[in-house]
């Protein structure tokens, strides 16, 4: 049986941004396959949440060539961006729920905006959904009203919602303990698994990266220091990546 | 006069809102100000384009539309009660004296009626929205944008400008008319209880004497020129919620700017609609 060719979800050149005088981006660049996941790392403040908002056309680079799913971004009008958008999943770093809807209204939201299901079966989807997360019984309540690490779990639901081919991480696992992040983690490489998706994932925590990343990409200084999996960025040579990889291992 | 007074309420709240002048921080210079206003201005003119241009294109929203035109209308439809209810009864009070001491006491239903339809109903709706309406929107549309969910909305596909902006001007517009007839209606009910308190007088009679000389054009302008005051409260509520900027306090400057805009341009839309209103429907 032949090999299916692989197929770039994400192609980024030479991306450029600043912020008035403070230069954020620099000449990144990036590529992603089917079914890969890419972990970015970097310090806090480098540009790594700007680089995964610049990939969903919330913000716009300075320079340098955007293209998901074989759309380049910076070309689009409102209607094209939005169809790119509804076959990327957007995980934010504080959840981002609608703090006036209860968790099932949520995760329904998206279907309820861009498919013609009945009122039924979103509900059951988005049950069905809540359940992936293992949080089928929270429902009901307000986003208010669950802790952080369930907040990102109804947020990697309604992320997941339209069964996008690639979801975008941001800190998915920052400002939890190590028990509820290391749960993130295994429902990231569970999904992985399940749904054969691509997935960006943004992120300071090295440890939990190794775990669901194929490949790892260290941000500094709006620049690419180093890239590869754990073992190559382990032994690097380069002064910031051997203090990063020693200082998180 | 009324002009050099709102430009000077606007720069005030310019200077606090985009410089966010603190204590110990100097404040914005003169021209600092200006290119504020200015660019002000500017954004408000992209964003009200942008509010057109998703409220006339389809999809449309039309279960937010009703849920927001509960939020805005049902629920405000007690305080303007009673405001319009309380602006009743102080005309009644304030004018009875008046007009005794001048021999015209027989006026006094035409004059609570003429100056509630005409004036007062209209522009204390609008104000009481302003306040109401304005800084909840503002609220409620700021701390969605600093806890980036309006960026969870367009990163889902869905357009924030149709969803949440679109649907609020447009309830804000189609409700404060009906609102203003409810002001008008208890400001009318409410001076005739304050009139007769002091004077007995049948309702009936009241409302013929104070309706005698009334027509559509003294109370179809003046209730509509309150789809003008509601453009303004939805619009501003809108820009400035989703313009804010820096957390909770951001989200302070904000409401508080909206409530002083909306306020400000609704006072001013007033006079301006109200010269106009004079002009095509002229007092016979």
């Amino acid at each position: 049986m032949a090999e299916q060719p692989t197929q770039t979800l994400v192609q980024i050149e030479e991306v450029r941004k600043t912020f008035g005088a403070q230069k954020v981006l620099d000449g990144v660049s990036l590529a992603l396959q089917a079914g890969e996941t890419v972990a970015v790392l970097g310090r806090s403040g480098t540009g790594k949440s700007v680089l995964l908002k610049i990939m969903i056309g919330l913000q716009q680079p300075d320079s340098g060539s955007v293209k998901m799913l074989g759309q380049e971004m910076t070309q689009l009008n409102p209607p094209q961006l939005a169809e790119v958008r509804k076959n990327i999943g957007f995980l934010f770093q504080h959840a981002a729920l609608y703090d006036s809807m209860t968790i099932l209204e949520n995760v329904e939201f998206p279907l309820a905006r861009h498919t013609d299901v009945s009122a039924q079966d979103r509900q059951r989807r988005a049950l069905d959904l809540l359940r992936t997360v293992g949080m089928e019984h929270e429902g009901d309540k307000l986003p208010s009203q669950i802790s952080g690490g369930m907040q990102k779990r109804i947020g990697l639901a309604r992320a997941l919602a339209l069964d996008p081919r690639l979801v975008l991480f941001d800190e998915p696992t920052a400002g939890l303990d190590p028990i509820t992040a290391g749960e993130i983690a295994e429902l990231i490489i569970e999904l992985k698994k399940t749904r054969h998706m691509a997935a960006v994932v943004v992120t300071h925590d090295l440890k939990t990266a190794k775990r669901f990343s194929d490949r790892m990409i260290l941000i500094d200084s709006g620049t690419i220091r180093a890239e590869g999996c754990f073992e190559d960025l382990k032994e690097n040579n380069d002064p910031f990546v051997k203090q990063f990889v020693q200082d998180a291992a | 006069m009324v002009t050099s007074l709102a430009c000077a309420i606007f720069a005030m709240a310019a200077a606090g809102t985009w410089h966010g002048s603190r204590n110990g921080e100097p404040t914005a210079s003169t021209a600092t100000v200006l290119v504020s206003v200015v660019e002000w201005f500017g954004e408000l003119g992209s964003f009200t384009i942008r509010i057109f241009r998703a409220a006339i294109l389809p999809p449309y929203e039309f279960r937010e539309l009703i849920r927001q035109c509960d939020a805005v209308g049902s629920k405000s439809l007690p305080l303007v009660c009673l405001a319009g209810a309380a602006t009743g009864v102080v005309l009644s009070l304030e004018t009875h004296d008046s007009l005794v001491r001048f021999g015209a006491k027989s006026f006094l239903p035409a004059v609570i009626v003429f100056s509630i339809l005409r004036e007062s109903g209209p522009i204390i709706a609008g104000l009481v929205l302003s306040g109401r309406v304005g800084a909840g929107i503002g609220a409620e549309l700021g701390s969605m944008k600093v806890t980036e969910q309006i960026d969870a909305m367009e990163a889902s596909a869905v357009d924030p400008y149709k969803y949440l902006a679109a649907t609020r001007v447009l309830a804000c517009v189609l409700t404060l008319p009906l609102l203003t007839v409810a002001t008008d209606f208890c400001g009318i009910l409410m001076g005739w209880v304050a009139n007769t308190l002091t004077e007995p007088i049948s309702l009936r009679l009241f409302l013929e004497t104070g309706f005698k000389n009334v027509t559509f054009s003294d109370f179809i302008p003046s209730t509509m020129k309150t789809v003008v005051f509601g453009f303004i409260i939805g619009l501003i509520g809108c820009f400035q919620g989703m313009r804010t900027k820096g957390g909770t306090e951001g989200v302070g400057r904000s409401v508080t700017s909206t409530v002083v805009l909306c306020s400000m341009f609704v006072i001013v839309a007033d006079v301006v609609l109200v010269r106009l209103i004079l002009v095509l429907f002229p007092v016979s």
